[in-house]
């Protein structure tokens, strides 16, 4: 009876992992790119959406006025050029004359005047609405011209015009009220079908103003697993993929056929000390917590060496070795001694706060460095979180400390005018003001001349790190797995799948 | 009958009870849709964007006005609208629910063909090198968890050969039966693995109790064969337990097998109710959370009435 039974399992798993492999070989030939991620987009309005793969997705279909390259230098994409006037009060861009929506629409300056008032407007919800406040008043004298008056000389502005979430819609998807219901946009791909946490369709552009796309289009599945995404990859179901873990990510180079892209990106791994809570209100403790970690054994430990440690300025251009910055060199007996001179040299308690899975490595951290910061007797309790209990708790600034990984911008002052100037809307969660720091920011502002404004941010980087109202930690990879037959992705700092319009399949 | 109208006449009421802690309960938990959206970005948000925002997701009224709208809707069959898929609620779960209804069957058929066979085998072997076998591989069974198991075959397949159900898109049995089942078999063998084995446990000791009964040493005195003995006199009384098993075990599944799903990639009830939860789509959570309450208390039911049908002796509703 079993035995039978057993023959007939072993024949229906053999029929099926044949079934399974037929599947396979039919979708070799067709000049589609298989893509593969972990995590869906959560919606399609560019204005509204901040999820990592919501933006991956909408820079496929959407185009803002410029983009940043691998280097982060500023490049057309509807803009071909842009100009400050002399007083960095006008800043005024030429459109491209080819580029169109998808259902053919040309795509004039009376659709980005309408999508910035739409970000500035407040009913809308707009996630960047913050970095475009300087925008006192929108011209268009003609079809291809659009000039922003601003308020105040803001050079960081043309860098957040760069972000998806500055995107162009069509003003009358806008009057329709259709923006995230259907995605319109005048990028290289159209999405034809979004079945949310299963499926994306994307197919070619063709009136692209761009050119021609690589590919003929974009299967995007969502397969929860990574382990699961490497293993689809091995069977060639998948051409290309996302990865978070560096666990899996490390996997990816022992396969022949499979090639792993990464590159150091923007975001930041931290640990956020909360200065408004005691101990932590003490210059010292906090300063005897910043050298009491040993940062290269967090990323040794937590994400295998895979990253590389960082002080507060993760863009390259602006980045300084790290070990001239405050007690980046671990140094125990001076935290030691810095606990005693603040009073706490039999140390404290406090409770760190970390998002479950999010990032991937975030309970490891937390356990090295509880164990870090118990040799200078400081005792830590671990509080993992469901990631939306985070988030809520992270922005009341309801925390001792909480382990994060924050977003980078390719500008400083985008990327930090939110938790340390006077005025930041995330003040409350760094919970920390400094007149140094706000000054810094605010001529970090208004500098154009990038040599000056180095030395603005370096200075800038010197002083958080030596106050340490955080202690940051490193900066990780991102991954994308590949097969070897795709040419032509560049990987870039901000993340974007956008060189994706230009990949091939070789046969 | 006048059992099963009692039945059903208390299913509203306890309906009514899951829809308030339902209710609650996920409003309860930190965090909303607004956050579930924009992550710490919501923190950019001025009071006026926050509303705006809250006014689109329905979450600006108080609460039980909203629960008001929301059974007020179900009463007219409306369930409400995912704010994640656009459409109605009870689209997307019936949409859902086809590949968790078949994933469950195929992992209870698996589990009952492996395990009751297992289970009798060694309860006739009591004691035996091969009954110890057989309860060697149900404990192994049983105490590996599914996402290892699931990994583990997946991992052999396509590292070892090369081999692996086309991930991803997921074909319906009604369009492409022989690709629906070359994608769900492996799941089903990674759930049925473990309720196989509870399967082989209980049915072995159920029929170890019914082996001893007199009935059946009067069957063996009367010289039935062994055959006739364990199918046709043991068995039938050695049921009830398995059957209840079963019942609870199903009862689970359908409402969906969130690691199973994970890992194969299935668009499954579990999957889609653990998205819904981490995205804060309440009227989502709310609707499966309902829907899967009522198909539990449907299967109870079945797994009462199937007592009458096993064993004669028993009246329901009766003192």
């Amino acid at each position: 009876m079993i035995g039978h039974f057993t023959r007939k399992l072993l024949s229906g798993i053999t029929l099926a992992a044949m079934l399974g492999l037929a599947a396979v070989s039919t979708q070799a030939n067709a000049a589609t790119l298989h893509m593969a991620w972990s995590q869906d987009a959560t919606g399609l309005d560019p204005h509204k959406q901040t999820a990592f793969s919501s933006l991956r997705l909408l820079e496929l279909i959407y185009e803002p006025l410029v983009r940043v390259d691998a280097s982060l230098q500023i490049i057309p994409a509807i803009a071909t050029s842009w100009e400050f006037s002399k007083d960095g009060k006008a800043l005024t861009f030429k459109l491209n004359p080819k580029a169109k929506f998808q259902d053919g629409t040309a795509l004039t300056s009376a659709d980005v005047k309408a999508s910035f008032e739409r970000i500035l407007d407040e009913k809308t919800g707009a996630a960047a609405r913050a970095n475009f406040l300087s925008i006192a008043s929108i011209d268009t004298p003609d079809a291809a011209t659009v000039i922003f008056h601003l308020s105040q000389p803001d050079a960081p502005i043309l860098t957040a015009m760069s972000d998806i979430n500055a995107a162009i819609v069509p003003a009358g998807e806008i009057k329709a009220g259709s923006i995230g219901t259907k995605a319109l946009g005048s990028g290289p791909f159209k999405l034809d079908k979004w079945d949310p946490n299963a499926k994306e369709v994307l197919s070619a552009n063709k009136d692209w103003a761009g050119g021609a796309t690589g590919v003929d289009g974009i299967e995007i599945s969502l397969l929860p697993d990574e382990a699961a995404i490497l293993a689809a990859m091995r069977t060639k179901q998948i051409d290309f993929a996302l990865l978070n873990d560096p666990l899996v990510a490390t996997l990816v180079p022992k396969e022949a056929s499979l090639q792993l892209n990464r590159v150091p990106v923007l975001a930041y791994h931290v640990l956020q000390l909360n200065p408004s809570r005691k101990p932590m209100t003490e210059l010292k403790v906090r300063q005897a917590i910043s050298c009491a970690i040993d940062r290269q054994e967090v990323l040794d430990t937590a994400s295998l060496g895979e990253g590389k440690v960082t002080g507060p300025l993760t863009i390259p251009a602006l980045a300084t070795d790290p070990s001239q910055l405050f007690c980046y060199k671990r140094d125990v007996d001076k935290a030691k001694k810095l606990m005693a001179e603040a009073g706490y040299a039999d140390g404290f308690s406090a409770t760190v706060i970390g998002a479950t899975g999010e990032p991937p490595t975030a309970a490891a951290e937390a356990q090295i460095i509880q164990s870090q910061l118990a040799e200078i007797g400081v005792k830590l309790d671990i509080k993992m979180m469901e990631l939306n209990v985070y988030v809520d708790a992270w922005l009341k600034g309801d925390f001792d400390m909480a382990i994060a990984l924050n977003g980078g911008r390719a500008d400083p002052y985008t990327m930090y005018n939110r938790y340390w100037t006077k005025a930041g809307n995330l003040q409350k969660v760094a919970n920390y003001i400094d007149d140094a720091l706000d000054s810094q920011m605010q001529k970090g502002r208004a500098e154009t001349d990038p040599a000056e404004r180095k030395a603005i941010f370096t200075e800038f980087e010197k002083h958080l790190a030596e106050m340490s109202p955080w202690i940051w930690l490193y900066t990780s990879y991102s991954y994308t797995a590949q097969q070897k037959n795709i040419a032509g992705f560049v990987p870039t700092p901000t993340g974007t799948l956008f060189s994706l319009s230009k990949v091939t399949i070789q046969q | 009958m006048n059992y099963l109208m009692r039945r059903l006449a208390t299913f509203p009421l306890v309906l009514l009870g899951v829809s308030i802690l339902v209710f609650v309960a996920i409003r309860m938990v930190p965090g909303d849709s607004i956050t579930a959206m924009l992550g710490t970005e919501a923190g950019l948000l001025t009071p006026a964007q926050r509303d705006s925002l809250a006014a689109y997701f329905g979450i600006d009224q108080p609460w039980f006005v909203q629960y008001w709208r929301w059974i007020g809707g179900i009463l007219h069959g409306n369930f409400g609208i995912s704010v994640t898929y656009g459409r109605p609620v009870l689209d997307v779960i019936l949409e859902r629910f086809p590949l968790t209804l078949e994933l469950a069957v195929l992992s209870m058929i698996i589990a009952l063909a492996v395990g009751m066979p297992a289970g009798i085998f060694a309860a006739t072997h009591n004691e035996k090198l091969s009954d110890l076998g057989v309860r060697i591989v149900a404990m192994i069974g049983q105490s590996t968890p599914s996402f290892v198991l699931g990994l583990l075959i997946i991992y052999t397949l396509s590292a070892g050969f090369g081999l692996l159900p086309a991930m991803g898109e997921f074909a319906p049995l009604w369009q492409d039966p022989l690709r629906n089942l070359s994608q769900l078999i492996l799941p089903a063998i990674t759930l049925g693995f473990a309720f196989a084995a509870s399967v082989t446990r209980i049915s072995r000791s159920a029929m170890l109790d019914v082996l001893s009964d007199d009935y059946v040493r009067t069957a063996r005195s009367k010289g039935a064969s062994a055959r006739s003995v364990i199918w046709r006199h043991a068995l039938p009384n050695a049921l009830i337990p398995v059957v209840t098993l079963s019942g609870i075990e199903f009862g689970y599944l359908l409402g969906g097998a969130v690691i199973v799903e994970q890992i194969y990639a299935l668009p499954g009830l579990g999957r889609m109710v653990l998205d819904a939860i981490q995205q804060r789509d309440y009227a989502l959570v709310q609707g499966s959370v309902l829907f899967i309450a009522f198909n539990f208390m449907i299967i109870n039911l079945l797994v009462d009435l199937a007592y009458v049908g096993l064993d004669p002796r028993i009246r329901l509703g009766e003192p």
